[in-house]
This record gives structure tokens, sequence and C-alpha cells, in this order.
């Protein structure tokens, strides 16, 4: 067996995990493992701030459903990371994290450059490790992966001490072994549901006139969107999508209802109110969903099904609860169901889904379209990029207005194209996640829709991109202020609007964005859009930003206020005056 | 403590640095007191056990649980209902022990059963090891004398004992 040291052991062993790339940006402590990495055919990413090198390995995951990997030095480095960590903690994403840390003998002495990582990062991590011997370097990076990526996804981060990785320290010594398992006593997810629980759960579903699914973000965790196709076609129940699941059931479905939740659309929202059957699938009851939960779905039975036990009976008590992966369960109710008679074993719901079309009909999204000479609708441009794309391209976006309108606007016909921070809410996440995103799937078109507030947190991002040669498309909307804030401001602290104005002219966005590398260009009119578009999809060796001067007034619709019920949806003016049209 | 929302728990753990951080933060993130709470290694050094109280309804406990398991350390969560186990705390005091009380002091820890640990020229170390509300009891008397210094471990717990041979087949029986 060689005798290597514990930083090209951990380099060796992430080339063994399958590791292709990794975001990260260097310091004193994590040194010694840059060092082996000049040798190893592991791409690495320069990004020129912590939280970037986060934000892109979820970008990353996202995308692939592989972890992804970043790796920064102590301290600041760490500290920097926690957001993203966070981030991917609420939205389960798979991610690794390694970072620095002062030799063992200096933990605890306040040393340059320490922090308590591991105690930083206990409540924001699936798990985290602090590594104490070169010898545990192979075991743990490899049980890294193994929790990151099985039962419910997750981030892991690992902290190294500088002197089990350098090779000038004797502590760094070691014998190369690789583990073929991980030994986790304590860790054993359910994958299969309850076999009693799968055939209560069909029985539910053949007696359930007004049913409709409730797919969650765990769908797309467990690569589980054939099978809900499968189970909504053979069942012809109506699937609402959430903000984490968009693209997991195609919106153009005739089965496809949307968002639901404070942003979602009449339909899916009220859908969900109005039914007698809630199968949740991979979906954890967020508050952005239920809005009060004492009032939601309130005549509706519950099955629900997760990967994870704490999420079954946290918000609402299932009649059916069950565990497990989300893919193998559905795959289970599928044949539970045809095994009852598949199709013929469902009862007449032609009532429920002419009720459901005739919402649909009644109350679409719906905006008002810009007067000549007034500023660019934010709904137009996201239409606009829609149509002037591939099928198949990836959007991420960052926190807001842009955020909740891409998700509304867009129309998602494949899994794994929508990147968004679902739970935590990042602002900056849309640039750093889309440059994550085009590096895990370089031959599809990327674009980030982002708004001016989220724009200027992470925007260096670009200079990434640029350098790395990472082709994303940005749309930056700019309406000048804090817009979601606002909204709030305008609506519940009448009118006062304190701290959320932004100024549309500085930065001057795209002299900004040229400064960085990127082609430039600013957009003010609705015939420049579509031009704008094209142009930008055309240019494929830099990053492109375009600058959309974007209406300040407009607000997002429908909305359900914080802590309301869903019952009580304010559909604002525009799809008001529409559903005034239809009657 | 009110008897209806007391839970001991007993968590087995991997015995490992931080793992008592990690389940003490799942309780404090919530905003749970906990009422008691104790840690030793198992049997089996790989294994350490947790035992610890806390005094919160039944709902937002269940859900705790379920969190506390998530942790990739922990092993195994039994809830321990009081009339199902052996319940155990030690206590040592320090008290004032001066004249007529010091021979009050031995009496009293005689009666409960406790034994006296150290002699001083004012003062006498006594320890109590029982259920815990009879430590409960042993304190409440004590403090007249004067408590110095106080420490008690907190409960641990292990489930009480099968009394019936378990139901065997006769086929089992008879090989």
């Amino acid at each position: 067996m060689d005798e290597i040291t514990g930083g090209e052991a951990l380099i060796r062993s992430l080339e063994l995990e399958g590791v292709e790339v990794i975001f990260g940006l260097p310091g004193g402590a994590i040194l010694p493992v840059y060092d082996p990495l000049l040798d190893s055919p592991i791409r690495h990413i320069l990004v020129r701030h912590e939280q970037g090198a986060g934000h892109m390995a979820e970008g990353y995951a996202h995308v692939t459903g592989r972890p992804g990997v970043a790796m920064v030095t102590s301290g600041p480095g760490a500290t920097n990371i926690v957001t993203p960590l966070c981030d991917a903690f609420m939205d389960s994403i798979p991610m690794v994290v390694i970072t620095g840390q002062v030799p063992t003998k200096a933990i605890g002495s306040d040393a340059f450059q320490e922090c308590d990582t591991t105690g930083i990062t206990l409540s924001v991590t699936k798990h985290n490790f602090l590594v104490t011997s070169a010898e545990e370097i192979p075991w743990t990076i490899r049980a890294a992966f193994h929790i990151a990526r099985t039962g419910r996804p997750g981030p892991v981060l690992v902290d190294v001490p500088k002197d089990v990785v350098d090779p000038k320290n004797p502590n760094s010594r070691m014998r190369w072994y690789w583990p073929d398992e991980v030994d986790l006593p304590g860790y054993k997810p359910t994958v299969q549901g309850h076999p009693r629980k799968i055939q209560e759960a069909a029985e539910l579903i053949s007696r359930s006139v007004r049913p409709v699914i409730y797919a969650g973000g765990g769908i797309l965790k467990a690569r589980a969107s054939e099978a809900l196709l499968e189970l909504a076609e053979l069942t012809g129940i109506p699937v609402v999508t959430t903000l984490m699941a968009r693209g997991a059931f195609p919106d153009d479905h005739e089965l496809a209802l949307g968002m639901p939740g404070m942003h979602g659309n009449y339909t899916a929202v009220t859908a969900m109110q109005k039914c007698d059957l809630l199968i949740a699938l991979g979906s954890r009851f967020d508050d952005r969903v239920t809005g009060n939960p004492a009032t939601f779905a309130r005549d509706a039975k519950v099955i629900h099904v997760d990967i994870d036990p704490a999420e079954l009976g946290k918000v609402r008590t299932p009649d059916v609860p069950i565990v497990g992966d989300c893919r193998v369960v559905i795959e289970q109710l599928v044949e539970a169901i045809r095994k009852m008679g598949g199709r013929d074993c469902q009862p007449d719901r032609s009532e429920w889904m002419a009720t459901i079309r005739d919402w649909q009909r009644r109350y679409p999204l719906r905006y008002e379209p810009s007067l000549p000479g007034e500023d660019l609708k934010p709904q137009f441009v996201i239409e606009q990029i829609r149509d002037h794309t591939p099928d198949d391209t990836i959007v991420s976006v960052g926190v807001g207005q842009h955020q909740m309108w891409a998700s509304q606007y867009w129309r998602f016909r494949h899994p794994h194209t929508f990147v968004c921070s679902g739970g935590l809410g990042t602002m900056g996440f849309a640039i750093p996640a889309a440059i994550g995103a085009k590096v895990g799937r370089p031959d599809r078109m990327v674009w980030a829709i982002d708004g001016d507030g989220c724009f200027q947190m992470t925007a260096q991002e670009l200079v990434t991109a640029t350098c790395e040669r990472i082709p994303i498309k940005v749309a930056v909307l700019n309406n000048a202020y804090l817009g979601m804030v606002r909204q709030w401001q305008e609506l519940f602290y009448e009118e006062r609007y304190s701290e959320v104005y932004l100024s549309p002219d500085i930065p001057d966005y795209v002299k900004w964005a040229e400064a960085m590398g990127c082609e430039a260009m600013r957009v003010e009119t609705p015939e420049e859009v579509g031009p704008a578009i094209e142009k930008a999809n055309e240019i494929d060796d830099r990053p492109v930003v375009v600058e959309f001067r974007v209406d300040t007034r407009e607000k997002v619709y429908p909305m359900v206020p914080a802590g309301a019920s869903n019952d009580d949806i304010i559909l604002g003016p525009a799809i008001s005056k529409g559903s005034e049209d239809h009657d | 403590m009110n008897a209806a929302q007391h839970h001991t728990l007993s968590v087995l753990v991997e015995n490992k640095a931080g793992v008592l951080a990690r389940v003490a933060g799942l309780f404090a993130r919530r905003g749970f007191n906990i009422y008691s709470l104790a840690v030793a290694p198992t049997e089996d050094e790989r294994f350490s056990r947790i035992t610890v109280v806390v005094d919160v309804e039944s709902a937002p406990l269940e859900q705790v649980r379920k969190q506390l398991f998530k942790l990739i350390n922990v092993i195994e969560i039994q809830e321990l209902a009081p009339g199902d186990s052996i319940e155990r705390e030690l206590l040592m005091a320090t008290v004032r022990a001066e004249g007529a009380q010091r021979s009050q002091v031995i009496e009293l820890t005689a009666v409960f059963g406790g034994k006296v640990l150290d002699v001083g020229h004012d003062e006498l170390l006594v320890s109590l090891e029982d259920v815990p509300e009879r430590v409960d009891d042993f304190e409440d008397l004590l403090r007249p004398f004067g408590i110095v210094n106080l420490q008690r471990t907190g409960r641990i717990a292990l489930p009480k004992l099968r009394k019936v041979p378990p139901v065997r087949s006769a086929r089992a029986a008879s090989s």
C-alpha cells in the first residue's frame, strides 16, 4: 500500500467519488489540499466570493442530481459559505463542502482565521465532520457523499485541519485505502413504502371524487417525474407543482394546474382548498403553500409520502403516512392501482374536472400589457425570454418578484430546468446558481432571471463566468426597487416605502457588466425585447447581461397575504378584470 | 414538574465528539427546557446513552423525537414511561452540620439509605442514590440545615425487565 499525504488522499477520494468539478477559493488553511489539485483531472472553478462557490455547487446539483462540491478556507471562508449551506439544507440539495481548519493543536486557541466551523454549521447541515487525523479522510469523504445523496438529500460539511493535509507535517502521513462501504449504524433511510399503507392509499385514491396531487421538490430529488406522470395519467388526477417542483410535471399537460401557494394561480390554490383528497408527494406543507394551516384544505383527507419521517405530521396529520423514496412509492402506488383495475377503478370525476376547467377559464394568470411609452412589464419580458429560447432551457432565479413571475409565466416542460432558492429565499442566488447549472449541463442554454436588488449581491461572480468561459445569460429586471418588499409596504404598510429604493441608474448595469467581461445591453421598449434576447442567445463565448427597465409599480398577483387563509386569495386588478370579461 | 408533560427519552448515540451538542441543540432550537440530562458511555465503547427529561407536551415532543432520529449519530430512541422503567438519580451535597445538627444530618441520611462520604469540622458531605422523587425529598429535608454545595446527576433510566418467561410454541419448547 502506498503512503501518501492527507491532502493527496482528500483529492483522490473526491476523484473516486466521481467529482468532476470543485467550486472554491483557496486560503492558508486549505492550501495543502489545493496543491495536489493541480495534478488532478478535477476541474476547479475559482470564485470571487465563497457564497458564490456554495450557490454554484447548488446550481450544479439542481440540474445534475449529483452532489455539488465546494472547497474554501477556514474562518471567513467557512462563514461565507454558511448561507449556501443553509439554503441547500432548506431545499434538500446534495452538496459536499470542504473547509480548511487551523492545525489540530491550534483548534480552540483563537488562532488566525479560526472559527468553530462545525459548531456554526451544526444546524444548517445534514451532517458535518471534523477530521482529526489523516487516516480518517477517505472514510469521511465516502461517508459525506453517501449522506449527502441518499435519504433526504442535503449538505454535508467536512472540516479539515491544516496539519493532517500538510505534506511538511508528519500528521499528514497515511496509508492509502478506500472503504468499500461506510458503516453508519444510525443512518438507514427507508426507501420502500410499507405495503399496507400503499394499499390504503390506493383505496383512498380510488374513492376520492375531488383529488389533487400536491407535488413538491421531493419529486425532483427522487427523479420521480416519469413516475408522477404515470400516476397522474393512470388516475386522471390533476397536479399542482410547488415552487420547488416546477418542471416536475409538464405545464402544458391537461392535468397540470401550475403553482399553488402565496403567489400561486387561483386554480391551483383553490383546487387544494376544495379537494377531498390531497396526495402530497415529496412536499412538506410549507407555510408559503398552506397559508393559515388551520384553514388549509379543510375537507381533504391526506396521503403524505416523504422519505423523511419527520415531515409526516409536522404540519398536518396525514390519514395515510408513507415513509419512502418518492419514485419507489409512486411506482408501488401505480402497481397497486393497476391491480385494483387501473383507470376502471377510478370514480367519475368529470364534475371536479369541469369545476377546475371553469376556474382556469375565469381566473387565468394575467397582467395588463404596457401602453406605448410606458415602462416594460416584467411578465412580458419573462414571456419573451421563454418564447425565444429552446424548450429545455434552464432558468435560475434570485428571490423576490422576478422569481415569482418567472415561476408563473415560464412554461416548464422538463424536470430540472428551474433552479430556485425556495426555503431560505436567498437573494443573489440566481447568478452563481446559473454558473453552476451551466457547468453541470454545458449542452443546455442557461438564463438567470434576476432582480436589480439580487444582482447587486452576487454580480461579481460574472467575473468568474467570464474567466472560466461559462456563457450564461442574465436578464436583470431593473425596477429600481427591492420590489417584493416594496409590494408588501404598498399593500400592508400604507405605502410607506422604508429603505427600498435602489436607483435605476446607479450602478450602470451595462458598464458594470462590460467591466466584468460580459456582453451587455440595455432594453427599454417592447420592440427591443425579442431582438435583444435573440442576440444574447447567439453569444456563446462569454456571459451576457441584458438590463430590462421594467415597471416599478407592477405587483405579483394572485397573492395570499402571509398568515391569511388560502380562501382569501387576492386576485389583483388584471385577473379580476379578466374574470369579469368572462362572466 | 407537571407529570403530564414529563417525558424521559433514552437516546443511544455514537460515542463521538459533538454528539451531545447536536442532541441538546435540537431541544434548544425549539425553546424546550431540558429538565435533566445524563450521558455516559455504555457497555459497548462505540456508543453512549443519553437520558434526557423534558417538560413538554407530547405533540411537539414527537416532532423533536423524529428530528433527533434524523441525526446521523443517533442510533435508537426510546421513550421510557415512568411505570415501565426504573429511574435513578444520584445527589451529593455538602451540608452545614455544627454541634447537635451533625447527628441530625447523619440520622436523616441513614433514614433515607444515603451515605456520609466525608466529614469536616462543621460540614458533612452526604450522598443519596434513589428514585428522583426520593432524592427531591431528601434535598428538601437537608435544606433547613444549610446546603453549601449541591450536585445532582440528572436521572438515568432503563426499561423494566420481563417478569414472566415468553410464551414459546410447543414445537420450539420441545426441541
